[in-house]
């Protein structure tokens, strides 16, 4: 991921070709148009061949479709009438004609967990899931987002001393371990809370630091440790009850953005427009805000983007922690119950949100880069 | 994070009366304390890993009959959900996890490095399908893609291997194939094929030396990536099965103990995050190593 900003980087011009633009700016606009039209058209491409793969690989089942299903002891009749109740007698390209035409309209069909009559419908089953995640991630990308930039920023003005240093090494302990550890130790101090008193470290540790430690875990609000939302909980309801998965997935993402955000700013701080503005006495705030950050932000697009990405699938292991019903929870167990309809729509659902964040990226990189808009 | 390094421009000037052992010697005379933690840290883990059973007090899935036992002289940390030792199930899970982490980074290196030389040696088409299909596979989260092939082709180890190594060489592939394509077009290698040499030869006695370090760096990077990834899934349930005992699966099965305020659960998953720390100081040292040239710290 790293060459990609650094590729990024290398296309960004000091700001003087910017002159060039209001000359030309009726043929930028019409440039800026057919990138994006291009973009668009190759977004779209892709979002077909990865839902030709996501539908194709499931003819790569190993054994029958219907015996994975329905088990090995299954008499042929029976097979037949699931497979015709599926429609999997019919040719694979009419099958992914109706599956797509019907994923298009979110209608994905049956779930396998629906026997006889009792329809279970797999849009069903996703929809409530996925507002879930939606409202998670969201929540957390307002916070972690512009947090994040900002401690970057910090983290290049004060290059190399405390505050870098200490955001530095906490940084880089919370990437490095699991996100489901980042979560048990946030859920074990909110259960410290009340129990610290009767566990084996307040017998042993001296009274003062005990009694410290006490009242330090005792200022720990109460928060849920299992957040089981109901679809008729209130807003406010609904954000206490995932303080703990948002803060979980916040303090990753906040360190990944913040370490990739100051990479990007301090690249550029080694060029020589910046190394000009120094020498001509610019203030070394007025360096990273004026100079540098303009520049970055096309590196620090993708930055967002990459991370926006990564809280997709680290939704997925956070959910399953503290049990929140979301679309990622509901991806692991249909993965463990092969009920592959399930697998299919979460899988294709969360490829297009990654299809659509990078194509965001790329037109913010493009609008934002004033080279890629000069070709020479 | 990885930096891109140019091996051929950032060369060392060649000293002459500097054998390859005096050199590594020096090298770690001069380490950081940091990467000797990190190499500390890396050796133990490998002689527990090799040594597991020699260690471990008990069998892998030997049950006793008190579950969930308190740490105590006869069970060091306590026992499990079905009564089997903690400690033991640590020693082995470092022995499982490990060794299915380093086989997968071990595939994947292989297969990226090698489609990577083989779009940057034939260029044209042969590149163009490659990049493309690379492409293709990078537009899909890789967790929620190999959650997808997890559910087709079922949990077992091998399939897990194998859906990890795959969907993770895409890393390696782009770093070799942009590495390669800047070798490629050296001088050295131009004679080398005027001289009539085997496309062989060139690419394992001209270009794979040169772009070797880098790529070694991103597969211990990688390698913490595929540790945390097989982790995160068998604490999923999805990824390493029972009875095979597994750091990411004993968070999972001895979760409950962490709502009466025992950290025993935290344990494999504080021996996850030691391991990644420590291999990522290694290769922060090996980088610096290489890249020849000393940044501000």
């Amino acid at each position: 991921m790293d060459q990609h900003i650094a590729g990024a980087i290398e296309n960004i011009n000091p700001p003087g070709t910017t002159v060039m633009r209001s000359r030309k700016s009726q043929g930028v606009v019409r440039r800026l148009v057919s990138i994006i039209v291009q973009r668009l058209a190759l977004a779209v491409a892709s979002l077909f061949v990865v839902s030709l793969i996501i539908f194709g690989s499931v003819t790569l089942l190993p054994g029958n479709y219907a015996t994975a299903v329905l088990g090995q002891s299954a008499t042929p009749e029976s097979v037949a009438a699931f497979e015709r109740e599926l429609g999997l007698d019919r040719p694979a390209v009419e099958r992914y004609v109706s599956w797509i035409s019907g994923a298009v309209k979110g209608d994905f069909g049956a779930s396998f967990t629906s026997r006889g009559d009792s329809k279970r419908y797999v849009s069903a089953m996703v929809a409530p899931r996925l507002f879930n995640t939606m409202f998670l991630a969201a929540i957390v990308a307002i916070i972690a987002v512009p947090l994040s930039i900002f401690l970057g920023v910090i983290c290049a003005f004060y290059r190399n001393g405390w505050v870098d240093r200490i955001l530095n090494s906490t940084t880089l302990t919370v990437i490095s371990v699991p996100e489901f550890f980042v979560a048990y130790i946030l859920t074990y101090f909110v259960i410290m809370r009340d129990n610290f008193v009767m566990t084996g470290w307040a017998q042993a540790l001296p009274t003062w630091l005990s009694e410290w430690l006490a009242t330090g875990f005792a200022a720990i609000p109460a928060f849920p440790i299992l957040s089981d939302v109901a679809p008729d909980m209130g807003f406010i309801d609904r954000l206490w009850m995932i303080t703990l998965p948002a803060l979980t997935l916040g303090l990753v993402t906040v360190a990944y953005m913040m370490r990739m955000t100051r990479a990007a700013i301090m690249n550029l701080l080694a060029t020589p427009y910046v190394e000009m503005a120094h020498l001509k006495g610019v203030s070394p705030f007025s360096i990273i805000v004026r100079h540098a950050l303009p520049n970055a932000w096309g590196p620090i697009a993708y930055v967002v983007t990459v991370n926006l990405a990564y809280l997709i699938t680290g939704v997925v292991v956070v959910e399953v922690v503290f049990v929140y019903p979301g679309a990622g929870q509901l991806l692991v167990d249909a993965v463990r119950s092969r009920d592959i309809p399930v697998v299919q729509a979460c899988t294709l659902i969360f490829a297009s949100a990654y299809i659509l964040l990078n194509l965001v990226t790329d037109i913010v990189t493009i609008v934002t880069n004033p080279r890629l808009l000069h070709p020479r | 994070m990885s930096t891109t390094i140019n091996p051929v421009t950032q060369r060392k000037p060649f000293k002459p009366g500097r054998s390859r052992r005096t050199r590594i010697w020096k090298a770690f005379a001069r380490a950081p304390l940091t990467a000797w933690f990190g190499v500390v840290v890396v050796a133990c883990y490998a002689v527990v890993a090799l040594f597991a059973p020699m260690i471990a007090p008990y069998g892998e899935a030997q049950v006793f009959p008190e579950a969930f036992a308190p740490w105590s002289s006869e069970f060091m940390l306590g026992t499990d959900q079905l009564g089997r030792d903690v400690l033991t199930r640590l020693i082995y899970g470092a022995r499982n996890t490990l060794g299915i982490a380093v086989i997968t980074t071990a595939l994947s290196f292989f297969f990226g490095v090698s489609l990577g030389l083989v779009a940057a040696l034939f260029k044209g088409w042969v590149d163009q399908v490659l990049s493309r299909s690379i492409d293709i596979v990078l537009s899909i989260p890789g967790l929620i893609f190999s959650l997808m092939l997890l559910a087709i082709f079922g949990s077992n180890i091998w399939s897990l291997i194998l859906i990890i190594a795959v969907l993770d060489s895409t890393n390696f592939y782009r770093l070799a194939r942009t590495s390669g394509l800047s070798v490629a077009s050296m001088e050295f290698i131009e004679a080398a094929r005027l001289r009539g040499e085997r496309p062989s030869w060139i690419v394992f006695r001209e270009i794979l030396p040169n772009i070797l370090p880098p790529l070694v760096a991103e597969a211990g990077l990688r390698f913490c990536f595929v540790f945390l990834t097989i982790s995160a899934l068998s604490f999923l349930g999805v990824g390493i099965q029972p009875p095979t005992a597994d750091w990411g699966s004993m968070v999972r099965e001895n979760a409950t103990l962490i709502t009466y305020g025992d950290i025993t659960p935290l344990l494999p998953a504080a021996a996850i995050g030691l391991l990644t720390v420590a291999v990522n100081f290694v290769v922060d040292w090996f980088l610096h190593n290489i890249s020849g040239f000393k940044d501000e710290h």
